[in-house]
Order: C-alpha cells, then structure tokens, then sequence
C-alpha cells in the first residue's frame, strides 16, 4: 500500500513552495533529502535550549549538551542494528566515514602488493579513496565488473576475491542504477578469504530496514541528509574490536586520553575517532530524522518508493526513445534514463520549468558511466513524499522536452 | 498530458540554429597538423571538448573540434568554429570577451553581429547553470592559444 505523501508533504515547509509558478516535484532524493518540521525544530530547539560543548563542560546545560549528543548515537545505533553505540562513529556523512576507514584501517593493514576490491558501480566517494590508498601503498585496485542488467558480476566477483584482497568494498544501493545488492551474500564469500567488508550505505539507508549484524560487514557508511537528516551529518558504524584496534584518523581534542609532549594515549572509541567540537546539531537533527522515519516505517517507505519506481519504468519505457537503465523487478526508487539523443542537461533544464526537479549528470560514478556507454545520464529519484502524480508530471515534462528538441524515433 | 507550448524562455534557449549545430556540428573531427590543442572537460557535469588549432603567423588558419555534452556546448563550439578561421589570435580573444560579455546578459553583445550565430545562444545568459556549458569551448580557446 502506498503512503498518503499529500500529507506527508505538509510536514516539509520547502516543499509547500513554488518553483517557476507550479508546484515543486523534488525527484533528486538520492542527492538530498528536503527535512520535516520535525527536523527543523529540534535543529532549533537544541540551540535555544541544550547548547553547549559537549564532553568537556561541567555545568548541567554542557551535561544537557552531551546526554542529547550521545542519546543520538543510541538511536542511530538501534536504528541500523549496530553492534554497540561505541560502534558509532559520527562523521559529516558517507565519504568521510569511507575516508577514514581508509586512512586509518586502510593505512594499518593495506600494504605493498596487496589487493583492494571495489565495484564498477562504486559512487566516486567509495572509489577515489581506495585508488588514494592503493597508489600510496603500492597496493592493486580490483573493480568488479557488473551484468548487463546492472548488478554486480558475481563470477568476476569470485575471480577477484582469488587475489585474496585486503579489503572489499561495494555500495548496499547504487546511487545511478537503483540495485538492491546482495550485501550478507557478498559479506560472507568477501569474510571466506580473510577480506574486511566496507558499505556504502548512503543510498539503502534511508530507504529499506538495514540491519548491519544481518548483514554482517565490517563498516557501514551513511549520510544523515540523505535521511531527511541536516547536511553535514553521518556516521561510520563499525565492529567495535575493529575500531579499538584502529589507529586514529584525525587528531586533536576529543579524542585524546593523556598529551604529553611528544606523543599521546588516546580516548576510547567512539571519541578516539571524533576529534574536535562535533557537529552537535547534525547529531540531534539525525536522531529527529529517524524518529520521523521510525513513525512511518521503513518498510512502508520501501514498499512506497518501489511502487514509484515501477510507476516510472512503466510510463517513461512506453515514450518512445527512452531507455531506462538499472535492474526491472526488486530495485529501489532511483530511475536512471536517456531520452534518445538529448542529452541529460538539456532534459533536466527542461523539465525544471515545469518545477520538476531531476539529476542530470554522471551521478559520481564516472567508471559505470563508460561501462552503460553514455556519458551521464538523467536521474529520477523517490521518497516518502512524492506521490504517483509526480512520476505523471516527470513523464509529462518528458514529452514536452521531446517535441521541444523535434526528437523522432529512430 | 501537458499540451501547453513550451514557455518562452526555453523556446528562446532551444532555438532552432542551436539544434541544427547540435545535430550538425560543423568543423567536428581532428585536425591534421594542429599546432595548439586543448582539452577541458566540465567535471560537474561531464561535458567535453578537445579542440584543436593551426595558427600561422598569430593567424587561425584552421580549427576543429571532438566533443561530447549538452546542446548548449556542442552547438557553441560548432559556432565558434565557425568564427575563428582566418582570425588573428588578438581578434579570436575580443570574440571570446563579447561571447563572455552576451553570457553575463550584456545586450549590446547579444546584437553583436560579429558574434555571427553565437548570437541564438543569447537565451542562455537566463539560464546561470548553463552558463558555463556556452561558455566550455571558449575557455579551450582562450587556453590554447595563451602565450
């Protein structure tokens, strides 16, 4: 059954608005999320009532700072199932919580002639910090080809896995094809030979129940705005032995235990890897984005955006020239197409002025770009929000972009 | 379905010239004995444009261009293809201040008959994130032939 988004939609102030005189129909959700009141008000509220600097103050306004700082950690951590809330790193979102599983995991174990796997479908954010990695190390980058229909090859994935890497990284969700991966699958034959599993979780979060021990990777990656959560919010949730055993990524206040004049101890986890005045804010913004979720349901969310996205397939598939790319059945709500030989800017300033906001681009993922043989593509992505009416709209527009460009079928 | 015609600024953005240099581009494909080139590419959305000069004697005597993007790029870069041969590299670089000065709206520029079918571009200056689109193969230029 799918959500009453109508209503939904009232809760989200930037969507009431206009956009060149019609109604705005946000379908670039898988670049950003727009935030509820609920959101909005507990970014407010923690300013007006809470702030302070956290883990440091004595005073009970500072101890007020802190409890809401480390009650959201509790709450994403229960929210993705984490093995503990020390296993919850926060981190201004998905690339750097990879950043740092790269520069402090990566860094201690990734050595001369060893081998990092990624996939052909990998955002830019879960690839360039391998390549960085692997070049200062002396180390082989592996990327998994994907099939045709866009899911990861998992035959080549066995052939790489043979070069018994280090490491192996892949995204939960593609963020430009909409694949559902395989992840525990994957976990489990990457653990077979002595790999640590890194996800990109920026995409699957947001969207279906994710449950890190089910999946049973090492590191999980997320992105708060992508969640209806602030910018600038996001965690790295890790297996804690790992985290302990991990040397620190940045240094300075926080994350230290004792400073002596040449060398330090440093603080237990997860302050080891938080250096610095957090992004309080963001913290007590995400927790509000899950309680919003929560009350919904992520199943339903889930069960709502596929509904969308098969809605989209259907009506942008039956416009002559259209190709739409991606797996057909179970995917989540991102629709990525080319409209014959418009290209995607065109396409996406088109439909903006018909208040239609889509991606236009090569959505950080330039190697599967070249694999699909197009250099960018454009991208309708879903939430809870957007309703069967805004795929109409998009179809609609598409249409229009079509006689504007005198596009004939070949 | 939406049958309304398309508003008016974006039929002034699409006209007409910019689809037929888009479909048609003039002067594509390498260009034998260049003696300056140059390749950019828009990072942000991946348009991109390798063009290529003979210059004799601070005199364009040859011009091509191999690219792949949006309309907006592939069509400026056919039109400016098609201003450039038999130009002093001076006169090429005043050509690239009027496109730049039409971009950011000036409408002395837009009438500038100098700027030849540049000038069905104009609509673009409405449109600040294509601005950089019109703008991609006169940046190749102003690059390859900066002493």
């Amino acid at each position: 059954m799918m959500l009453d988004a109508a209503r939904l939609r009232a809760d989200f102030p930037l969507l009431e608005r206009q956009e060149h005189g019609r109604r705005l129909v946000y379908l670039d959700n898988a670049a950003t999320t727009q935030k509820p009141e609920a959101v909005l008000s507990a970014i407010a509220d923690y300013y007006r009532t809470t702030n302070a600097n956290v883990h440091r103050g004595a005073y009970a306004l500072a101890i007020r700072a802190t409890e809401a700082y480390e009650a959201a950690r509790a709450k994403l951590a229960a929210f993705v199932n984490a093995w503990a809330p020390e296993g919850v790193v926060f981190t201004r979102g998905t690339t750097e919580s990879i950043n740092l599983v790269a520069g402090s995991y990566g860094r201690a174990h990734v050595g001369r002639g060893d081998t990092v796997v990624v996939t052909a479908m990998d955002h830019h954010s879960n690839l360039v910090p391998w390549q960085i990695l692997c070049q200062e190390r002396g180390a082989t980058l592996r990327m998994v080809e994907i099939t045709e229909d866009g899911r990861i090859d998992l035959s080549d994935f066995g052939t790489a896995l043979e070069r018994r890497p280090k490491l192996v990284a892949f995204p939960y969700v593609s963020n430009a094809l909409g694949t559902v991966n395989p992840v525990a699958q994957l976990a489990k034959l990457a653990h077979a030979v002595g790999a640590v599993v890194v996800v990109d979780g920026a995409q699957s979060t947001p969207h279906l129940r994710v449950d890190v021990q089910a999946l049973d990777c090492d590191f999980y990656a997320l992105s708060g705005h992508k969640m209806l959560g602030p910018m600038g919010s996001g965690a790295l949730v890790a297996k804690p032995e790992l985290l302990e055993a991990m040397p620190p990524y940045h240094g300075g206040g926080e994350m230290i235990s004792r400073v002596f004049d040449d060398h330090s101890t440093y603080n237990k986890i997860p302050h080891k890897f938080e250096a610095g005045t957090p992004n309080v804010e963001a913290a007590v913004g995400l927790a509000a984005a899950i309680g919003y979720l929560e009350k919904i349901g992520l199943e339903r969310i889930a069960e709502h955006e596929q509904a969308l996205a098969q809605a989209a397939i259907e009506q942008l598939t039956q416009i002559d020239g259209v190709t739409v790319y991606g797996p057909r059945g179970h995917r989540a709500g991102v629709v990525s197409f080319t409209y014959g030989d418009i290209h995607p800017h065109d396409i996406a300033t088109i439909l903006d002025q018909d208040g239609v906001c889509i991606r236009a681009g090569h959505h950080c993922t330039q190697p599967l770009m070249r694999r699909l043989n197009v250099p960018a593509t454009a991208r309708a992505s879903f939430y809870l929000y957007n309703e069967l009416g805004d795929v109409a709209a998009l179809a609609g527009s598409l249409v229009k972009a079509g006689a504007l460009f005198g596009y004939v079928p070949a | 379905m939406d049958t309304s015609p398309p508003e008016p600024r974006l039929s002034a953005l699409y006209q007409e010239l910019i689809l037929d240099h888009y479909r048609r581009p003039r002067n594509k494909g390498a260009l034998e004995g260049a003696t300056h080139s140059v390749s950019l590419n828009n990072p942000l959305c991946g348009d991109e444009i390798d063009l290529q000069l003979r210059v004799d004697a601070d005199v364009i005597r040859d011009v091509r261009f191999i690219g792949r993007g949006c309309s907006i790029s592939q069509a400026s870069a056919s039109m400016m293809t098609q201003l450039l041969k038999d130009r002093t590299v001076p006169q090429a670089l005043t050509l690239a201040a009027r496109m730049s000065a039409m971009m950011q709206g000036d409408e002395s520029a837009a009438k500038d008959k100098s700027l030849g079918d540049l000038r069905a571009l104009a609509g673009v200056s409405k449109f600040p994130v294509r601005i950089k689109c019109a703008l991609l193969p006169w940046n190749a230029l102003t690059d390859a032939v900066k002493p």
